[in-house]
């Protein structure tokens, strides 16, 4: 049987990993080639690495970064950041990533989508939306670290990425970005709904028991966490952690 | 020495740090001259069918390749797309495969699926059916990392020698004489993927 996937989701910043909170007040936390090292031993799921940078700063991927981390990673990786052409896609994919992330340049231009995969298989093509709620009901998509709204439709949205071609739909929840209180279970009903492609969360993981509420309410789906993994304790102390076999196991 | 074929797809880099690691030998094949002293080769792939056919074609040392696998039979193990081109050809596209094996890649049936996503994506069991030596010192079920919406669907069923159930139960793994291949990515597989990985090196073909 599929097992549901669990993911470290690891932000690139000034070369440095570090952790936000609702987008913000980024904390460093070490090394990234250090981070994929210890997930190696701890035999992760899949590892997400965002360079939350590149779109803001309107820069190329860090090629030579992305290497180093497949490089690295005995995990399957996922890189986003700055991706907005092809050839980019591809030239990131021939490094060693098995996924690309996808944003802001898709909702420029969501032709794109099929540009890619028609290049590359659909199965590494992923989108992601950061998601905040509005003030009176209902989600809106952003950009650039949550500081560009997108108009359009969310649901919409997720719908024609899909038709498009794109393989993996990540929903990351601003509002719960490090705040480690437990996934918006809401949102994941309204997009699982809406989804053919397997979906990832992220955004609001405390603890492992987030995990398996998610898994038993939703089955197949991906979780993803930063704080979670790599902050230990009330004063949330670095320390990169991961549920080993036995674990993970009693989350599904 | 095993050779693995850098085309421009798929995950070479993986597959040296494994046998490394290992201490088994290895190199990158880029051109047909990397072919010469090569006694195992490794054909990985990610990516779309058409695409990978393309880049294999325009590599320029096909006809070398198929020679090493055809005529000297050198053992052969494809990976994902890389195991797929080895078939006549895919729903995926419309270039012909290797043909290396009588096989046709087919879409997931929807249907069949019964609202599971696609595509199949992350840790599934692979039970395997017959006892190969690719799966030597790999329990039964274990765990393997999948990432493919196509399936490899073997004429002959005695070439399949592992199963895995998405829907339907599909053939993973395939054997026929010196050919082998993996719709998994052993290269992203932890333990159990370099325990595979080191089963093919040391094959006695």
């Amino acid at each position: 049987m599929l097992d549901p996937r669990i993911i470290p989701c690891l932000l690139v910043h000034n070369k440095g990993l570090v952790k936000t909170v609702k987008f913000k007040d980024s904390k460093y936390i070490g090394d990234p080639i250090n981070a994929v090292k210890i997930f190696n031993e701890k035999e992760v799921d899949e590892l997400i690495v965002i360079d939350i940078d590149a779109t803001v700063e309107n820069r190329e991927p860090d090629y030579k970064m992305i290497e180093n981390l497949a490089n690295e990673c005995r995990m399957p990786l996922c890189y986003g950041g700055g991706i907005k052409t092809v050839s980019q896609a591809q030239r990131i994919l021939s490094l060693g990533v098995e996924k690309i992330a996808i944003s802001s340049a898709v909702f420029d231009n969501p032709e794109l989508i099929k540009e890619i995969s028609s290049q590359v298989g659909n199965q590494s093509v992923v989108i992601i939306f950061d998601v905040k709620k509005k003030l009176f009901g209902g989600y809106e998509v952003y950009t650039h670290n949550a500081k560009n709204k997108i108009k359009s439709d969310l649901i919409e949205l997720v719908e024609k990425v899909q038709e498009l071609g794109a393989g993996e739909i990540i929903i990351n929840s601003i509002d719960n970005d490090g705040m480690m209180k437990g996934y918006d279970l809401d949102l994941i009903n309204k997009i699982k709904k809406k989804t053919s492609v397997p979906m990832t969360m992220l955004g609001g993981a405390g603890k492992l028991e987030d995990i398996s509420q998610v898994i038993e309410k939703f089955g197949i789906i991906g979780c993803a966490a930063g704080s979670l993994f790599v902050f230990k304790g009330k004063y949330k102390a670095v320390l990169i952690n991961y549920p080993n076999i036995k674990d993970k196991q009693k989350l599904f | 020495m095993i050779g693995i074929i850098d085309y421009g797809m798929g995950n070479i880099k993986a597959f040296s740090n494994i046998y490394k690691s290992l201490n088994v030998s290895h190199k990158v094949v880029k051109v047909e001259e990397h072919l010469k002293d090569v006694e195992k080769i490794i054909l990985p792939g990610v990516g779309a069918f058409d695409h990978a056919m393309r880049q294999l074609n325009r590599s320029g040392f096909l006809d070398a390749l198929n020679d090493l696998v055809l005529n000297q039979k050198k053992p052969v193990l494809g990976v994902c797309v890389g195991m797929q081109m080895m078939a006549n050809c895919s729903e995926e596209g419309v270039l012909n495969g290797l043909g290396w094996v009588d096989a046709t890649v087919n879409k997931f049936n929807k249907e069949e699926l019964n609202n599971k996503p696609l595509p199949h994506m992350g840790w599934n069991s692979v039970d395997c059916t017959i006892d190969n030596q690719l799966f030597k010192d790999i329990s039964t079920n274990s765990r393997f990392y999948f990432l493919h919406s196509y399936y490899f669907n073997p004429e002959n069923k005695d070439s399949s020698i592992a199963l895995t159930g998405y829907g339907n139960k599909f053939t993973c793994a395939v054997n026929r004489g010196n050919i082998f291949g993996v719709q998994f990515h052993p290269e992203k597989s932890h333990h159990n993927g370099v325990q595979l990985l080191k089963n093919f090196s040391n094959l006695q073909c």
